[in-house]
């Protein structure tokens, strides 16, 4: 079960990523740098947040077009699971290997702050450990976090149970006092048909400990290490 | 001389800022006329920013000494030991003058400076700190000046991956036209890894590392080293642009290259850019430079000598190679897209030596320029106003109803409305506003977030923590510079205290008006006497800082305000404490004298917009228990919050360990009979503000212990109430003074300062 934390210029959650999955979870990983295509030796990629390339195009907008993430379709389409937290999640809608878009916060601030996220589908490999409806806490930290995508995708990621994460009140509540950034129908994590790669805006590592945010964020780890045992035939790449 | 450069003339010197006894100086030094670039090279190193001219003479009397102190003032930052191989640098740094003729870029630089300062040591940022002073709150252009100081650092923190960890937001109107933007940050480094400034090893070359030079801020250090006039705007051109991006690159290729040990010494350029990094590492070093400026990578045509030399141009550094491994340090750099280009070679003339293409541009000893610059021992004269201040009587105040200024305001009729007016004041109510645009989480070691008194960091790996703090009550400081000084050093102390942590050191960011007026000279020299009071009593060293001069607008200098950045140790991270209530049941106790005073306090600014009066008295001793009682009782895990009393006084201090947790928490304090002396107003009592006094929730069960723990320190102390309920009651002389609802309380202190800049 090997993870990649890849690391962009401008990469600043990879450190965090790369301790929670080695030092917390105790799982084998490595960093990826992004020039590096060759992605053979990896079960997991994880996308981590940061300003890659300093997002001064749009952020993710340089990233997208990076080798790592153009050998990301490749990765996905023989199994291999592909996590966007933040940043992550801007460079994998920007290399359209997930739908929408993420624009400037409604408040045009950054925010860094706790949200709430509701499991809108429990069925998938990054959140089997989770029940639909649970709540998690997990905190933000982006100045463009805004999900976007026109209406007809909307309809299409409603039908085809691709809205994963959607921010909420502490007991579960989808309101637009819980929206921290605008986004369109509380969306805060997204995932592709397949199942194969999941982008989200708020920060798992940082909700990995009891010490330090609560716990909630490891349970997209544990759904990841569930998979990576049951499915025996993707392990042996 | 380069054709084309202009005649070096007196006038030309006083224009660049030197006097003529200055430029008369230099002449004598050099035996001759200097050229067109070396008159650059004096005027940036000699000026105030630089070279410390009026302040030195006052600074010398400092405690800067300890057996944990690995490094003190002098390099880019102070460093003090955290036991085994780890050690913690910091250093805080001003950038009013930028942040006031461009507020976003202004901030974002201060903070990108700051950072530079740290990993230039070797170490790795692990938090920053902002102290921000603005003008009256109700003035229009304050709302301008927030909004973009905040977002500067926010951005440039947020994009370099910084958690930025506490700091302050006050105000007055003497900042109107001189906002304070203070960064502070702070760094974790192996012991083996520290790094110097020093150009070491003659024939080692000399590498540019990081970004191209452009023609923004020259004469940056010049234009920080006067005073404003209504001419300030068109001085936009010399303020720096930041790109916070390259910094991250730099940040991660410095380290590498340190790491691998083909790294002799490294400086940043910040104030005066070349110039100094050129003069200063070798004058470190007991060496000299040569330097060809032609080769310095450049993001504009045609620049001379003399504007490459004085750039100030962001995320560059100087460093100085072994010789013999040159490719390794390219290669390092290259990895991360970013230039290294060997521009020269240290040399063993004393001298620096500025070549373009081929011709000697300037040739200068090194000492001229980074030690020989005047010291100044100007007059000095207490103001006529201290004693106006002095004698100043708030019972002399017509009733808030009719007073003019509070006319605007909805007048107090009651203890109650005073409260929920002073939390709703800018000064006193949550800060969430500002924090929550800055990350304060990245690196995950944060455990304390921004609003409690400190923050508080763990090292992963280890038992330590580390907290951190910015601190100055300028209002104190005006009233009685020497006292109000150490109050703001004390306060910063009693931050990390009743957070749990021992205070290591601090560094101090000294802002006050012209130098060249005695009166504000008068306040520097009590206030430096006043900090070296505190940090002698406190045994704390001061281990770096910055002064900045001529924080002054057509003639309105700002209140001094003698910023105290300060680091702690906890020994046990897990004994920390956080300064809300946390357990309905725990008893409330006040550590602490009892003397207060409405002198200077946020009572007086708030209610009457008046800044006067006289300061409770300041007892270091006592000051020095209470702390470490509190560090003992935090220590033995005794307590459920620990709070310092502060701003807007004890009720303030109730009422923000109410409300400012994550749960509302009630509380019930009766002060006695006596606590309300006959003929004065309950608002002494209530908001009067006084020093070392502490607020802190005893656990249930820990009563006992806690009661012996206070006689082991001898500290003056009491119960005062018990914790819980959905009310902030509070009784003296047997009435109850104040009964509010929690969530009337965190209302008004939750939108208080949203209110202004929404």
């Amino acid at each position: 079960m090997n993870f990649g934390v890849v690391v962009f210029p401008g990469t600043w959650s990879d450190c965090d990523f790369h301790y929670v999955i080695g030092e917390v979870l105790h799982q084998p990983v490595r960093y990826v740098w992004h020039r590096d295509a060759n992605l053979a030796d990896f079960d997991c990629l994880i996308l981590p947040g940061g300003f890659s390339y300093g997002d001064y195009l749009r952020a993710g907008a340089v990233a997208g077009r990076s080798p790592v993430v153009e050998a990301l379709p490749e990765f996905a389409a023989r199994g291999g699971l592909v996590l966007g937290s933040c940043n992550g999640f801007q460079i994998l809608c920007e290399a359209r290997l997930l739908p929408g878009a993420l624009m400037r916060n409604e408040c045009l601030q950054y925010r860094c702050q706790s949200t709430y996220l509701v499991v809108e589908n429990a069925d998938t490999a990054f959140t089997r450990a989770m029940r639909p409806g649970q709540v998690l806490k997990m905190p933000i930290s982006h100045g463009e976090g805004k999900y976007h995508a026109d209406s007809e995708t909307i309809r299409s990621l409603k039908a085809k149970n691709q809205i994963v994460f959607r921010y909420c009140t502490e007991n579960g509540r989808v309101v637009k006092e819980a929206n921290p950034n605008g986004s369109m129908d509380n969306i805060a994590g997204v995932i592709n048909e397949e199942g194969t790669v999941l982008g989200l805006m708020p920060h798992p590592e940082r909700a990995a400990e009891a010490a330090v945010g609560g716990t909630d964020g490891t349970l997209i780890f544990h759904s990841i290490l569930n998979t990576l045992v049951e499915d025996g035939s993707f392990l042996k790449r | 001389m380069t054709a084309g450069e202009p005649k070096v003339t007196l006038d030309l010197a006083l224009s660049h800022g030197l006097t003529a006894e200055e430029y008369d100086r230099i002449i004598r030094r050099l035996d001759r006329e200097p050229t067109f670039t070396e008159l650059g090279l004096f005027s940036a190193l000699w000026s105030e920013h630089c070279a410390y001219k009026h302040s030195r003479v006052f600074l010398r009397g400092l405690p800067t000494r300890a057996p944990h102190v690995l490094q003190g003032p002098g390099e880019n930052a102070g460093i003090v030991d955290l036991g085994g191989d780890l050690a913690l640098a910091f250093k805080i740094e001003s950038h009013n003058h930028p942040s006031f003729i461009e507020p976003f870029q202004g901030a974002a630089t201060g903070v990108g400076g700051i950072l530079r300062d740290i990993f230039t040591m070797g170490a790795r940022p692990i938090a920053v700190l902002d102290s921000l002073r603005f003008g009256d709150p109700a003035d229009p252009r304050t709302r301008r000046l927030i909004e973009g100081v905040v977002s500067g650092i926010g951005w440039y923190g947020n994009c370099f991956g910084v958690p930025n960890l506490g700091g302050e937001v006050g105000f007055a109107a003497e900042y109107a036209g001189n906002p304070l933007v203070n960064a502070m940050a702070v760094g974790l480094v192996s012991k083996r890894g520290i790094f110097r400034a020093r150009a070491d090893g003659v024939g080692n070359p000399v590498f540019y590392v990081g970004a191209k030079t452009g023609r923004d801020g020259i004469h940056g250090a010049i234009m920080a080293s006067a005073t404003f006039d209504e001419t300030a705007e068109e001085r936009r051109p010399t303020v720096q642009v930041g790109d916070p991006f390259t910094e991250k690159l730099l940040l991660e290729a410095c380290l590498e290259a340190m790491a691998s040990g083909a790294i002799v010494g490294i400086q940043d350029m910040g104030a005066a850019g070349l110039a100094c990094a050129c003069s200063e590492m070798p004058a470190r070093a007991g060496t000299g430079m040569e330097i060809e400026a032609s080769r310095v990578p450049q993001r504009e045509a045609g620049m001379t000598p003399y504007e490459i030399m004085l750039s100030e141009s962001q995320e560059r550094m100087l460093l100085v190679a072994a010789h013999g491994r040159e490719e390794e340090v390219r290669a390092i750099f290259a990895r991360w897209d970013l230039d290294a280009v060997a521009i020269g070679t240290v040399t063993d003339d004393g001298l620096l030596r500025v070549r373009f293409h081929g011709a000697v541009v300037a040739e200068v000893p090194v000492r001229a320029l980074a030690d020989e610059a005047p010291v100044y021992e100007k007059p000095t004269a207490r103001p006529a106003w201290q004693d106006a201040l002095a004698a100043f009587d708030p019972r002399s105040l017509p009733a808030p109803a009719s007073s003019p200024a509070a006319a605007s305001s909805p007048a107090p009729a009651s203890c109650n409305d005073t409260l929920l007016t002073l939390v709703a004041s800018p000064g006193i109510a949550s800060k969430e506003w500002v924090y929550r645009q800055y990350d304060q989480q990245v690196g995950i070691n944060s455990l304390v977030l921004p609003g409690s008194d400190a923050g508080v960091l763990r090292i992963k790996g280890h038992r330590i923590g580390v907290a951190v703090t910015t601190d100055c009550n300028a209002r104190f400081v005006y009233l009685d510079p020497r006292v109000g000084t150490a109050m703001a050093v004390a306060e910063a102390a009693r931050n990390l205290s009743v957070s749990g942590a021992r205070p290591l050191g601090l560094t101090d960011c000294l802002n006050f008006g012209s130098p060249e007026r005695p009166e504000i000279l008068w306040q520097f020299r009590e206030a430096v006497a006043g900090l070296a009071d505190a940090c002698g009593a406190l045994e704390i060293p001061v281990v770096g800082g910055n002064v900045s001069f001529y924080n002054e607008t057509l003639g309105q200098a700002i209140l001094p305000t003698p910023v105290i950045g300060m680091a702690g140790i906890l020994d046990d991270v897990e004994a920390r404490a956080t300064q809300w209530f946390a357990t309905p049941g725990d008893r409330v106790a006040l550590l602490g004298p009892e003397a207060v005073s409405l002198g200077g306090s946020e009572w007086l600014w708030v209610l009457h917009r008046t800044v006067a009066g006289r300061l409770a008295p300041l007892d270091l001793a006592v000051e020095r228990a209470v702390q470490e009682a509190c560090r003992a009782a935090i220590g033995a895990r005794l307590l459920g919050s620990a709070h310092d009393c502060a701003e807007g006084g004890l009720a303030v201090a109730l009422a923000e360990s109410c409300v400012s947790g994550p749960r509302l928490v009630g509380a019930e304090v009766d002060l006695g009979p006596s606590a309300i002396p006959t003929g004065e107003a309950a608002d002494v009592t209530l908001f009067g503000e006084g020093p070392s006094r502490v607020v802190v929730s005893v656990k249930a069960e820990a009563v006992r212990h806690f009661e012996q723990l206070m006689s082991e320190f001898r500290v003056p102390w009491r119960f005062i109430g018990t914790v819980g309920g959905e009310r902030l009651v509070i009784k003296a002389g047997g009435v109850s003074r104040v009964d509010v609802d929690l969530d009337r309380l965190t209302g008004a202190w939750r939108s208080g300062f949203e209110r202004l800049v929404s």
